[in-house]
């Protein structure tokens, strides 16, 4: 089974406060056609590296709570980031992958070893405090509000397809806009 | 007797302590540092640093970590300094380049030079991965000096400031082994 990524997000919205969102590629751009917001960190740059801004943000601000809307195609980019948010262990790091077996943004290109991977596994291996994964809605719709509450670092698995077809819009993305507001969101939240 | 002076001079300055790299650090109000071990600054720079007070250091596995820690850090009004091995500056130019040189972001790294030759600039190393680091920056429009010697860390303050106050990242080569 697998979930539609827009309906999955929009549950995981109605959960979502005044939290920091780190959301990389096509799930970014879904995010942000549901839940705009200044306090979303779109701007990750550098594939793969979503997790490593999140845990500098979990970091500096260990008053919010930070989610990271992973890919999985990023995340295996950067696996190494796993144990290293493991050992520093923040207790706001929500750590979300979307997994839907493809290089989606570049052409929907198959991910390696799509199917034998399991990223919880992973996560927990490397001493996430607690792993998730979630292929139906209705399970998610019902464990989603708990699992945001528990103490980080928490992993936990979307095995999506994808829903919406978002505008790409990458100007958008990269541009000193998003910056801008989301330092001055940040910097004016308590 | 000048001869005697100045090769006295010569040996007071010729050497680069890492204390006085760990001052500066922490006077350019430094508080995080992601970091991978280089062999030429392990002793004299990597374990201090460990058990320097007011410091968190953050080990990493992979050095483009350290570029993504180092910006949401920086969103966060926090100053952290990247350490690593140039092998890893060459390792993390594509994170470099999207979020220090196009977000216009203060990544501050600090990079062994490995290899690099006693008193040779970098630039007539024998060794290509130490003379090529410099042309690289160059190319892709960010600072970065060479601090050989204890003469030399004053830069790293200016260099640090400079690069939160401007928006702009910054690479501190160590080109000498540090002393503990």
């Amino acid at each position: 089974m697998t979930m539609l990524r827009d309906e999955a997000l929009r549950l995981l919205a109605r959960h979502v406060t005044d939290d920091i969102v780190v959301a990389v590629y096509t799930t970014a751009f879904d995010w942000i056609a549901i839940r705009n917001s200044p306090l979303n960190y779109i701007m990750t740059g550098a594939m793969g590296l979503g997790s490593s801004h999140a845990l500098g943000l979990a970091l500096g601000r260990p008053d919010k709570r930070v989610l990271v809307l992973d890919g999985d195609g990023s995340l295996l980019m950067n696996l190494g980031t796993l144990v290293t948010i493991a050992e520093v262990a923040p207790r706001n790091l929500i750590h979300f992958v979307f997994e839907n077996g493809t290089y989606e943004a570049n052409g929907s290109h198959r991910t390696p070893a799509h199917g034998h991977v399991d990223f919880s596994g992973l996560a927990q291996a490397a001493g996430y405090r607690s792993c998730h994964t979630f292929d139906d809605l209705a399970t998610f719709a019902n464990e989603v509000g708990g699992v945001v509450g528990e103490p980080g670092p928490v992993f936990v698995t979307m095995k999506v397809e994808p829903g919406l077809s978002p505008k790409f819009d990458y100007d958008y993305m990269h541009g000193p806009r998003v910056r801008k507001e989301f330092r001055a969101a940040l910097a004016g939240s308590a | 007797m000048q001869a005697q002076v100045e090769a006295a001079r010569r040996s007071e300055t010729g050497v680069l302590h890492g204390r006085k790299i760990i001052d500066e650090i922490k006077a350019s109000g430094v508080e995080f540092i992601p970091c991978l071990p280089d062999i030429h600054t392990s002793e004299g720079l990597l374990r201090p640093l460990w058990r320097e007070p007011g410091l968190k250091m953050i080990r990493v596995c992979k050095e483009d970590e350290g570029v993504g820690i180092c910006a949401g850090l920086s969103y966060c009004g926090k100053r952290a300094l990247l350490l690593m091995q140039h092998t890893g500056l060459l390792d993390s130019i594509n994170a470099i380049r999207a979020v220090g040189v196009e977000y216009e972001l203060p990544i501050c790294m600090m990079v062994g030079l490995l290899n690099k030759e006693p008193g040779v600039p970098p630039s007539q190393s024998k060794h290509y991965g130490v003379r090529v680091a410099g042309p690289i920056l160059d190319a892709m429009g960010v600072a970065h000096h060479v601090v050989e010697t204890d003469a030399d860390v004053g830069v790293i303050r200016q260099a640090i400031e400079g690069a939160y106050a401007q928006g702009h990242p910054v690479v501190l080569f160590i080109g000498g082994q540090a002393l503990p």
